[in-house]
């Protein structure tokens, strides 16, 4: 790791979606930064637009950036391909992890990990690396061997997930609703894999979620609110309890930016 | 697609699966059209008047290795050991038959344990023209027996340039086991058609693996009837069709015996201009075949535009008392999504491309338990994908036009 302070900066990000009816504006003007070392909680209201950020950000090409900017340490992400920008540094815990049938987890891990860092990792670090790494995961050696999220429970994709992130050792790392669908021992686990990346210091964390359970595990900085494709307000921690008293109402409400119908989709 | 009668009337054939005229003699079948059920997606001038069965002008040299104890003959035109399994159901099978001049047999004793496989190299040294086609003819006749309660791998390894009609003939004994492997590694611009027809004896089984990767065209006829009850076949197959290849594979699984089962997997690449595969999985289940377990799927993955799947199972089903019976097809473009995530770990478009067609063949190839076959396969397949050109882009692969099959579906699902 270099000493620098990787920054992600995104700037009046506005993104479309192609629907039947033409293109459709989810992200109407969004402004974050987000520093190595941080953590930063974005929640809202289904249909907000905190998917198609996180999704904006890792470069889905089912989003269509229309204007404003995501650079991270000055590059422009924007003008990357999804490979180039997982290996300058972005990762993105998928809400919904893909299965790859037939491709086995070492495999997949190994292929990544040669791509992000350059280079092949040396086989007997590497294996005692992800050894420990699922072992704080707790998760059976055997998984290994299993094809990607291939027949996994909700639980096993969250934390493969999680052991992604532990292995790439990105500068930021988008987490899309990791939270959602874990038990509670689940959470715990994926939390504290979480926790673990956190505590080093050197990831900046995006944490997106609906609830505001997980932030009873992991305590971010900054929340920031999103409604209707913007961030509608920002605070400390303070602001996530605020919302798990009284919800998003006052945002989708008051100043007639609630979510159009079916905005549901795009959640 | 099933009749079944409850009153012991003779059930009525539907038809779904075709019964074809079986003879050894060529003229009893008829010159395709190529409008006939059984040729329709077969392009024949490129099959280099093998339908009308010239005199051999060049040839396919057969080695056998094979472990101590098991014999290997040539046997003569003459011979009552050939035809026993085999009777061909065409004119190409016919005249293969006819002109072979009598058979290489491999047999394999009574309870024989083979440590090693039998490897039958078959070579096609035929010249090439200036235009790269095989120009030489070739027959082949092909016998193998595995005696009862053996077990054995038997490898055939297609190798080389020629335009081939060769016919296999497999008996597995009863309570035998065999893992058998046909490798078509062909030079570019060779023909091959070929009937395989396999008998599995009671309480016998039958782990195939058809793999067709070369060829210009390349048509495979798999048969299996079963001699008893407790039969077991399972038929596997991979094919990657690159431009302009024409791989055809028209599978047919009788169930006559009661209590046999059937499983029936076929695995596809396809690329490029006019690459053209073709699955036919045909079905039989006889009205005495009760306690049948039958399934039978072909997947077909299209790697770009302008290459063409043909996906068409057929079962007929003249019997209820059966344990089960089903198929699925499907034939799909890569799966964007799985792309993306591969992409979003760093891993750049064409390895994420060969990953996921890897693992989409890994489920049948890795069944095969000959390392160095299934290495070669493997690596043979990594190569073919390497030659993409490297800067093609995922929207490039996403963004192609349509494919028609008999499904659709993503590939993999």
């Amino acid at each position: 790791m270099t000493a620098a302070v990787s920054t992600l900066e995104i700037r009046n990000l506005h993104v479309s979606v192609e629907t039947e009816e033409g293109p459709r504006e989810i992200l109407r003007g969004v402004d974050l930064t987000v520093r190595k070392g941080e953590t930063h909680a974005i929640m809202g209201p289904n249909g907000s637009g905190k998917s198609t950020l996180s999704y904006s950000i890792a470069g889905h090409p089912k989003y269509t950036v229309t204007d404003g900017s995501i650079t991270l340490d000055g590059e422009d992400v924007l003008a990357m391909g999804v490979d180039a920008r997982a290996r300058a540094g972005i990762f993105l815990a998928m809400q919904y992890p893909v299965e790859i049938p037939g491709v086995s987890v070492s495999n997949f891990l190994r292929s990544s990990a040669t791509a992000v860092r350059g280079e092949a990792p040396k086989l007997r670090t590497w294996v005692k690396e992800v050894k420990a790494s699922m072992e704080a995961l707790e998760m059976d050696p055997a998984f290994a061997e299993r094809g990607v999220n291939e027949g996994f429970s909700g639980g096993e994709k969250k934390r493969h997930e999680i052991l992604q992130m532990a292995l790439l050792k990105p500068k930021i790392a988008v987490l899309d609703e990791t939270d959602s669908g874990l038990d509670v021992d689940a959470l715990r686990i994926v939390s504290g894999g979480i926790e673990a990346v956190r505590a080093k210091g050197e990831t900046g964390i995006l944490l997106i979620t609906h609830y505001t359970r997980i932030l009873r595990y992991i305590k971010p900085e900054f929340v920031h609110v999103m409604a209707a494709g913007r961030i509608v307000d920002e605070g400390g921690p303070e602001l996530a309890a605020v919302l798990e008293d009284s919800g998003y109402d006052r945002y989708v409400k008051g100043d007639g930016a609630a979510a159009p119908a079916g905005a549901g989709a795009v959640s | 697609m099933v009749v079944i009668d409850a009153t012991g009337r003779p059930p009525m054939a539907s038809g779904a699966v075709p019964r074809p005229v079986r003879s050894r003699n060529p003229l009893d079948h008829g010159v395709p059209t190529g409008r006939e059920e059984a040729w329709r997606f077969t392009p024949l001038r490129r099959l280099r008047g093998l339908l009308a069965g010239p005199d051999a002008d060049g040839k396919v040299s057969v080695t056998v290795s094979a472990p101590a104890g098991v014999a290997v003959e040539q046997l003569d035109a003459a011979d009552p050991r050939i035809g026993r399994v085999l009777t061909p159901a065409d004119r190409v099978a016919a005249f293969a038959m006819a002109r072979a001049g009598g058979a290489t047999a491999v047999t394999i004793p009574a309870e024989a344990a083979l440590a090693e496989p039998v490897i039958v190299h078959l070579h096609g040294e035929s010249p090439r023209t200036a235009a790269g086609a095989a120009a030489g003819v070739a027959y082949g006749h092909l016998s193998i027996e595995v005696g009862p309660f053996a077990s054995a791998t038997v490898v055939l390894d297609h190798t080389g340039s020629a335009t081939y009609a060769g016919n296999v003939e497999v008996y597995v004994g009863h309570g035998a086991s065999l893992t058998f492997v046909s490798l078509q590694d062909w030079d570019a611009g060779a023909v091959h058609v070929g009937a395989h027809a396999y008998s599995i004896g009671r309480d016998a089984k039958l782990r195939s693996f058809t793999v067709t990767l070369g060829g210009d065209l390349v048509r495979l006829n798999p048969t299996v009837e079963y001699r008893g009850p407790g039969g077991d076949a399972e038929l596997n197959g991979v094919f990657f069709t690159d431009a302009g290849q024409h791989q055809e594979h028209r599978l047919l699984v009788t169930h006559t015996p009661r209590s046999c089962r059937s499983r029936v997997t076929y695995k596809g690449a396809l690329r490029g201009d006019a690459a053209h595969s073709v699955w036919i999985g045909d079905v039989l289940i006889e009205a005495d075949a009760v306690d049948t377990d039958t399934y039978e799927l072909n997947r077909n993955l299209v790697l770009t535009d302008g290459a063409r799947a043909d996906s068409v199972p057929n079962l007929e089903i003249l019997t209820g008392e059966i344990v089960g019976a089903g198929h699925a097809s499907a034939t799909g473009r890569f799966d964007d999504e799985a792309l993306f995530y591969l992409q979003s770990r760093g891993i750049p478009p064409a390895e994420a491309r060969r990953l996921v067609v890897h693992g989409f063949f890994a489920e049948v190839i890795d069944r095969i338990q000959v390392t160095e076959v299934r290495d070669r396969i493997m690596a043979t397949v990594s190569g073919r994908l390497g030659e993409t050109p490297a800067g093609d882009s995922t929207e490039a692969a996403a963004g192609a036009g349509a494919v028609v099959g008999a499904g659709a579906g993503p590939a993999g699902a």
